[in-house]
């Protein structure tokens, strides 16, 4: 052995280590690659090697290759080796590779589970941390179910630095096995106020991150977290809660408003900018939450906006960034507020950071309104000349359209004004965003009527220019816009002034360098314009004009059928065989026009982007039907194609703007409703989008006219700035004139399509310069109202959305060891339907599971506080009856309609309770406010369990502390002592008993029959009482006794006392001061039908023995017209069960255990068990505490340990009916007792 | 959460990847590519937040970074982050490396970024803030480096 050592070590000298191999890299610059591969195969031979330092270097070289970007998952197996390794040098290099290179995908990864419990439970911290940190890297979902349990171990470890590794991973543990979320939660809310900042910080951390994805389920978290925000100092901690409460507060308004003083005392005492930026940013989630409640936080957003510009015009480009982003925050709800720094912002645009600017865009966007509109767009124009950067350019192309185009055109007064902008845009050189800017004409030509002629003119000329758009084939991402030049102009070409020239224009030779699609509308359009020049000709004997049109498509369009392009070709085709047609037609002067007109009536409407997911699936279709069998019915094929193919509709009228008489505009509605009726291909608008059309008035609305002629006939000129003037200029003619219209004006907006206008008063005012006939796009009929459309089903984190304040059940609890978890069905709900006679398993079962849940160190400090909650409860429930009706959560559980839960509830009067400034909470404590938070602190313990600090001093909790290091330390001193084996920690699953239901259960077996541990103490006509009895695991000399008292009369129960007469070995722990024989006054009344849970704790010396003692409860029996005194003897049977902790245990350890000799043997014989023996090992271990370490077969090993540190293991064996279990512990009486009981329990069934 | 941690020189040459959700190896150089040609096009009297990186994250994700000398240290969140924190954690991280290196440079990247690596552990851990005080990362790793001394001796004595 040593000789081999020595010689590893020899070999390894003689190996690269990772410096080697980085040294060798850089002098290899040339021949990289070989040279990597030459490492790569030494690499393999030291992988080979048994020695493990060899390995070890091994891997830490490809982990550096790994970065490099050579793959090396073929290694795994090796890594996995290296992570194995008893030193912490290798195993660090190991898990260091895994979490670089291991994934879900990696199948090694099954076979780490047990070296990573190992690690996990190692003594040494750093073994520990080092797993802790590669898991989380790659953990699965197998491995998070299979050490999820043991990672919730470790948040309560003695050791900070684990402690918070542990919290931490545990956010990737409940992604991959989200059903560990409800079982870890109370464990991981407690790390909410770990002494140590940074297991605290860890805790908020995971808790942050759970509540923004879903944010309502962490809602009865807030009055803890607003606890911390007002005491902690830490800016890390403050950050995240801010965070925090930023997303709550939209879902409670009610929080917003208790936030808005400590926030604005931290804006303005924090010196840390990060802490002051989060704060602005949380105060306008605030405000936001608020818009709508509250009315008057001017004063807040004053100072936010403040805050924000100080920030923008720092120098700090960091802050200048974020105050802009934040800025555009509180725009969306207080545009007015922000829109006053116009300058400041503008003045970003100019900035010479590209982020800022776009953040300053961004700003841009939400900031116009009808009046400034056309001035910020005019310096966006500005900017799109100056800029530098095709990215930056487009960018702000986007956005300007974006701006102008943002909700339905909402501010736009004058669509001549935006189609001069658009046309004007089509000169940047080099954009990508071409089809942009023509979807943007299609969209305002087809939508907005009134603007057709106007944007046929400008189209018009942009066709006749297009030599200027395609001369450079750089810019070709231009050359798109003439593909809606030439749409709208043969769509709408009864508006051209002059359709032969446009014709012309569209079939010039050089048409044919353009894109395919491009040509082919081109072609069609030309037919469209050759119908609409016939039409114009149309009743002229022997029209020169017409033939001479005929005769120029029949010349042109043979340059299209040679298209390669198909589309293209076909319809040239198909078009020049029509006009060819005409063409003998006419020479034989037969009319023509109107059939040709014909071929393309008919009007297109805008669809709805979502129209065609919405389509509901027709009565007696069935989409999964075999294809081959023809459908019923062809409905879902009604999709329009957007704009290619158009039909043109006959117009007689010319009219530029709607001033056609009211009879000639009905005849037309007529027809071409009838004519929509009669085509199967038309998309029948429903019903709202119909009253579009039929909205009276909308020909009353006076048409401003503008002076078109000046800017409109320079082609190619920029020309939207004569528009910003003569805006200007109507806008104060018609102040002028508004008076004189006001009467008449009202009753035309009601006529008018305008949805939008929903701006400020000063902003309706603006009348737009064209009647503006927006259509809205058409839904198909029946269409199904839905708006979750856009949620995302891959996201991990839907899963997450769980409800925390849902009791427990007991199938909940995590999985011990490798055995599979099992649907059972929970005890706890048998419990809950024999205790509660209606429904009330979701309110009173709540609180009292809820309590079980709770860390049993606890109760124990609750009960000093209950003489006090009472008195005030007492006080409340005369002063506010209604408030302590939702605070107080016996009654609460009585009249359920009150609230829809418990957690609401104590939300509810903690929000409802007026804001107080924490600082003067925490001096001067003003009564309301201690009492607010106290009630709500004593009905939901569990909520906030230290949450009264206001009564209790801040020294009470820290003594409380050192109190708990101090018996820690002494724990683990004896443990050193003892030094059995170090596979445990003193710390376990507080979840006791219960979550051993699933050790012995394993996979495809049926399912268990509902167990309960607990047992009936006494009952009367008046009051039952069940009771469990649980080990501390945090103390050895302590256990708790959970009693649930029902209520079973009529009557209300209340003054309940409980009291036991102590023994010289279990004495009943009393608060400070109370005598050894005092009663213990349990912290609720019980209205009738309605049962809860109280805890007690117990000291006992010694648990070898079991002992029973007796004890009383007294209580007052209160009907509408008496109240009598009652009382019950009970017993409290402490088995020595009862004294057990389900512990689990490695079987190498076991088998170490086993063979150390210090343990006494002992054996029991079961007969006539005829049970499945996973049900008897699930019975051991539910109501014996015990966990199953290996099952072969019928033969199981099982352990437990007592809470005094005896070993308790189990060997269980069965064959016929038989069961024989032999039993060690190094105490032997004991062990004996524990037969007995085991015996007892089988005996029973 | 923080998605990625990268460290590249002012070439582009990857100094420390740290990746906390999985990419394939071809993925993940392509990921570096685009970060260093986004970031070191930047002056640096710019701002340090970068949005977009199609190929990390998406819209709810931001570069924050900062440039030291040679080296840019990339940090890529979502916006669970506050931006200047992970500002302030980026400074924490190289004041601790130059804590452990005594005046760290990019030599020491280069030829010790194992140990890089496991002082990064000590800050970041599965994506989550684990550490911001300083004094607290430094004892953590020194006490493990002075374990693997220790283990090295025990070697070295056999």
């Amino acid at each position: 052995m040593a000789l081999k050592i020595v010689k590893g070590s020899i070999d390894r000298m003689f190996d690269k280590n990772l410096q080697d191999l980085v040294r060798g890299i850089r002098n290899h610059k040339d021949d990289e690659a070989k040279y990597i591969s030459t490492c790569i195969d030494e690499i393999k031979q030291e992988l080979k090697q048994d020695n493990i330092a060899v390995k070890a270097n091994a891997v830490c070289k490809l982990t550096y290759l790994q970065m490099l970007g050579y793959d090396v998952s073929w290694a795994a197996f090796n890594i996995v080796e290296v992570m194995s390794s008893s030193k912490f040098t290798y195993k660090r290099i190991g898990y260091l590779a895994a979490s670089q290179c291991f994934h879900e995908g990696t199948d090694v990864i099954m076979l780490t589970t047990n070296q990573i419990r190992k690690d996990l439970s190692s003594p040494n911290q750093y073994d520990t941390g080092v797993a802790l940190t590669g898991l989380s890297c790659f953990v699965t979902p197998d491995l998070a179910r299979d050490l999820a349990n043991d990672i919730m171990t470790l948040m309560s470890h003695t050791k900070p630095y684990i402690r918070k590794k542990a919290v931490l991973i545990m956010y990737k543990v409940f992604l991959k096995y989200p059903e560990s979320l409800r079982p870890a939660f109370p464990r991981l809310k407690e790390k909410l106020e770990d002494p140590d900042p940074g297991v605290q910080s860890a805790a908020v951390n995971v808790i942050c991150e759970l509540a923004r994805r879903n944010p309502k389920n962490y809602l009865s978290l807030a009055p803890l977290f607003f606890k911390l925000m007002t005491s902690s100092t830490n800016n890390w901690v403050l950050i995240k809660i801010i965070k925090l409460f930023g997303a709550l507060t939209p879902l409670e308004p009610r929080l917003g408003k208790k936030l808005i003083e400590p926030l604005t005392n931290l804006i303005h005492s924090t010196s840390a900018m990060s802490l002051l930026y989060e704060c602005v940013n949380t105060v306008i989630a605030v405000l936001i939450s608020l818009s709508s409640g509250m009315p008057n936080h001017s004063a807040s957003i004053q100072l936010c906006v403040q805050k924000l510009r100080i920030l923008i015009e720092d120098s700090d480009q960091n802050l200048k960034y974020l105050g802009l982003l934040a800025m555009s925050k509180i725009l969306k709800t207080h545009p007015k507020s922000v829109q006053s720094h116009k300058d400041l912002i503008l003045q970003c645009l100019d900035d010479k950071d590209e982020s800022i600017r776009l953040r300053a865009l961004d700003l841009l966007y939400g900031m116009v309104s009808k009046k400034n509109l056309m001035e910020i767009v005019k310096k966006l124009m500005l900017h799109v000349d100056k800029a530098e950067g095709t990215t930056y350019r487009d960018e702000l192309l986007t956005k300007i359209i974006d701006i102008c185009s943002q909700s339905n055109f909402q501010y736009i007064t004058n669509f001549e004004w935006y189609i001069s902008i658009l046309v004007e845009l089509t000169r940047l050189e080099g954009t990508r965003h071409g089809h942009l800017i023509a979807s943007q004409m299609l969209d305002v030509a087809i939508r907005v009527k009134a603007i057709r002629g106007f944007a046929v003119a400008q189209m018009a000329t942009l066709l006749d220019n297009a030599h200027l758009l395609t001369g450079n084939t750089q810019r070709n991402g231009i050359c798109e816009v003439l593909y809606a030049a030439a749409w709208i102009c043969g769509e709408f070409s009864e508006h051209l002034e002059d359709p032969m020239q446009t014709l012309e224009a569209m079939l010039r030779p050089k048409v044919a360098t353009l894109p395919g699609h491009i040509q082919a509308v081109y072609v069609q359009n030309a037919a469209k314009l050759f119908a609409t020049v016939l039409r114009k000709h149309d009743g002229e004997t022997e029209s020169q004009a017409a033939q001479e049109t005929s005769q120029l498509l029949i010349d042109r369009l043979p340059l299209f059928v040679q298209s390669a392009n198909l589309e293209v070709q076909e319809r040239a085709s198909c078009i020049l065989q029509l006009v060819k047609y005409i063409q003998k037609l006419q020479q034989k002067n037969v009319e023509v026009a109107e059939e040709v007109t014909a071929l393309f009536a008919g009007e297109l409407n805008p669809v709805a982007p979502k129209a065609q997911k919405k389509v509901p699936i027709p009565e007696g279709l069935d989409l999964d039907a075999w294809i081959n069998e023809p459908p019923s019915e062809s409905e879902s094929e009604d999709e329009k194609p957007k704009a290619v193919f158009a039909k043109e509709e006959p117009k007689h009228s010319r009219s530029r703007h709607t001033e056609v008489d009211e009879k000639e505009l009905a005849r037309r509605r007529e027809v071409r409703k009838q004519e929509q009726a009669n085509n199967p291909f038309y998309i029948k608008a429903s019903p709202s989008s119909q009253k579009v059309y039929d909205a009276p008035g909308v020909e009353h609305i006076p048409v401003v006219q503008i002076d078109l002629s000046v800017p409109l006939k320079v082609p190619g000129m920029p020309m939207s700035d004569q528009y910003l003037k003569l805006e200007v200029e109507r806008r104060q003619k018609e102040k002028a004139e508004r008076k004189k219209k006001e009467k008449k004006k009202k009753r035309e907006k009601r006529g008018k399509e305008r949805k939008a206008d929903s701006g400020p008063e000063s902003e309706e005012d603006i009348t737009p310069a064209h009647q503006v006939d927006i259509v809205t796009e058409e839904m198909p009929e029946n269409a199904l109202p839905s708006d979750d459309d856009d949620k995302d089903p891959n996201d991990p984190h839907k899963a997450l959305d769980i409800d925390l304040d849902k009791p427990l059940a007991d199938s909940e609890k995590l999985p011990v060891r490798t055995h599979r978890p099992e649907a059972l069905k929970s005890p706890a709900e048998d419990r809950d339907s024999e205790s509660v006679p209606q429904e009330t398993k979701k309110k009173s079962g709540k609180e009292k599971k809820k309590d079980k849940e709770k860390d049993r160190k606890r109760s124990k400090e609750e009960k000093k506080k209950k003489k006090k909650h009472k008195e005030v409860e007492e006080e409340l429930l005369e002063s506010q009856p209604e408030e302590a009706v939702q605070s107080e959560e016996t009654k609460e559980a009585a009249a359920p309609p009150t609230s829809t839960s418990a957690e609401a509830s104590d939300l509810d009067f903690w929000l409802s309770s007026a804001p107080v400034p924490p600082a003067a909470q925490e001096v001067t404590a003003p009564s309301s406010a201690a009492a607010a938070v106290d009630t709500s602190s004593a009905a939901a313990p569990e909520s906030e369990p230290d949450e009264p600090k206001d009564t209790e001093p801040e020294d009470t909790k820290s003594s409380k502390h050192k109190k708990k290091k101090q018996k820690k330390e002494k724990e683990e001193k004896e443990k050193k002592k003892k030094k059995r084996h170090h596979h445990h920690h003193q710390h376990h699953s507080d979840a006791g008993g219960e979550d051993s239901v699933q050790n012995g259960t394993v996979e495809e077996e049926e399912p268990l029959p509902p167990m309960s541990n607990y047992s009936l103490l006494a009952e009367n006509s008046y009051i039952k009482m069940v009771y469990d009895i649980q080990g501390n695991h945090q103390d050895e000399s302590k256990v708790v006794v959970s009693v649930i008292f029902e209520n079973k009369s009529d009557s209300f129960l209340k003054s309940m006392e409980f009291n036991v007469l102590d023994s010289l070995n279990s004495k009943l722990q009393r608060p400070e001061g109370a005598g050894a024989h005092d009663s213990l006054t349990v912290p609720f009344q019980l209205p009738p039908g309605v049962s809860n849970e109280a805890r007690f704790v117990f000291s006992v010396q010694s648990i070898i023995m079991p002992q029973k003692l007796k004890g009383t409860l007294t209580f007052i029996v209160k009907s509408d017209e008496s109240s009598t005194h009652e009382k019950l003897d009970f017993k409290l049977h402490f088995t020595c069960t009862s004294y057990l902790i389900t512990t689990p245990c490695y079987s190498d350890a076991y088998a170490k255990l086993l063979e150390s000799g210090d343990l006494k043997g002992s054996s029991l014989r079961l007969e006539g068990i005829n049970m499945p023996f996973h049900h008897l090992l699930a019975r051991i271990c539910f109501h014996h505490h015990f966990s199953v370490v290996e099952r072969i077969d019928s033969c199981a090993s099982m352990y437990s340990r007592s809470i005094q540190g005896h070993h308790v293991c189990l060997l269980v064996k069965t064959s016929d009916q038989t069961v024989s279990i032999d039993a060690k512990c190094d105490e032997p009486s004991l062990l004996g007792n524990v037969l007995d009981e085991i015996k007892q329990t089988f005996s029973k069934c | 959460m923080i998605k990625a941690i990268l460290i590249f020189n002012n070439h582009g040459k990857p100094r420390l990847i740290r990746f906390y959700q999985y990419f394939a190896e071809d993925m993940q150089q392509q990921i570096i590519r685009e970060t260093f040609h986004l970031v070191s096009k930047r002056d640096d009297n710019v701002c340090n937040f970068l949005e977009g990186g199609s190929l990390i994250g998406g819209s709810d994700y931001k570069l924050i970074y900062r440039h030291y000398a040679t080296l840019y240290f990339v940090f890529c969140v979502d916006s669970s982050e506050s931006e200047l924190g992970i500002l302030d954690l980026i400074q924490v991280f190289v004041e601790t490396l130059d804590k452990c290196f005594e005046n760290v440079c990019e030599l020491d990247l280069i030829f010790h970024m194992d140990k890089v690596h496991y002082i990064l552990q000590e800050v970041v851990m599965g994506g989550m803030v684990l550490e911001t005080n300083m004094n607290e990362i430094v004892a953590q790793v020194e006490l493990q480096n002075r374990m693997e001394k220790s283990e090295v001796q025990v070697w070295a004595s056999i």
